[in-house]
């Protein structure tokens, strides 16, 4: 009974997941894509809250959801004749096939390998591991990858004062 | 229950780079790209919920190899904060490529070429 409601809830992620990334490559509207670019967002937040990644969920909520699409509709208004903006190159055919053919590759290498996935349920050492990941997380950002934080903090650092010197005014 | 994950993730990646590569405004390029990111996330998260735990069962779980069931959301973590700088650095040059030539589509930027 659980397994097939956890069943149910990945499907309506996934449909709605790909569903908004399609609306935002298919939509003329530039601004109603990027509003699906929300909504995809939101089925990212909980696809990983269904593989128990509690912190990252929440993460894509408040940074995708949240700031990134602010972000980006701010972007948008900088666009003229916003209801037929988001129109496409001639590169368009070469585009879709050179994606269909990513996408049919990546397919093939996923289901042709040979996962070494754990069959029917996890050990209870294992599932326990699995019980506070975010607490896991913080240790693991703190100690094993500890340097490449500090670089990830250098870099937001460098990209604030980036941003800040390419928009101010002369 | 991986593999599945796994396709969605492709299926994300895909789309983001059919759309890299068609559209016209630059915003469009760029909400892409994010739709990039978040499909290798998924992809990431997924094989730290599968993959992981079997090799560590191979080496017998305890308290002090348990913390490596996260390794791939630290990874998801640090790509977040890349994306998140890149969002921001690309606005800037948005705003920056509008004030100069007061468009946002990539095809009225070919000063190179002239």
């Amino acid at each position: 009974m659980e397994n097939a409601f956890q069943e149910a809830i990945f499907w309506v992620l996934a449909v709605v997941t790909v569903g908004g990334a399609l609306m935002v490559v298919l939509q003329r509207d530039m601004f109603r894509a990027a509003l699906s670019l929300i909504v995809s967002f939101l089925g990212v937040a909980g696809l990983f809250a269904q593989l128990n990644a509690e912190f990252l969920a929440v993460a894509q909520l408040l940074i995708y959801g949240g700031a990134v699409s602010v972000l980006v509709i701010f972007a948008v208004m900088l666009t003229r004749d916003v209801p037929r903006s988001n129109r496409s190159t001639p590169m368009q055919p070469l585009a879709l096939a050179l994606a269909a053919l990513l996408f049919a590759g990546l397919t093939w290498a996923v289901v042709q390998a040979e996962w070494r996935v754990m069959a029917g349920s996890l050990p209870p050492s294992v599932e326990q591991a699995f019980v506070d990941t975010p607490a896991r997380l913080g240790n693991v950002l703190l100690s094993e990858f500890v340097l490449a934080f500090e670089i990830a903090g250098v870099l937001l650092l460098a990209a604030v004062i980036g941003a800040l010197s390419l928009v101010r005014g002369r | 229950m991986l593999e599945r994950y796994l396709v969605l993730a492709a299926l994300l990646f895909a789309i983001g780079l059919y759309g890299t590569l068609s559209r016209r405004n630059i915003v469009a390029i760029l909400i892409s790209i994010e739709l990039m990111f978040n499909g290798v996330n998924v992809a990431l998260v997924a094989f730290s919920r599968y993959v992981t735990p079997a090799a560590l069962r191979v080496a017998r779980v305890n308290e002090a190899t348990a913390d490596a069931v996260v390794t791939g959301q630290a990874f998801a973590t640090f790509i977040i904060v890349v994306a998140a700088a890149e969002v921001a650095l690309g606005l800037a040059l948005i705003i920056a490529l509008f004030r100069n030539r007061d468009t946002t589509d990539v095809t009225e930027v070919s000063l190179l070429r002239r």
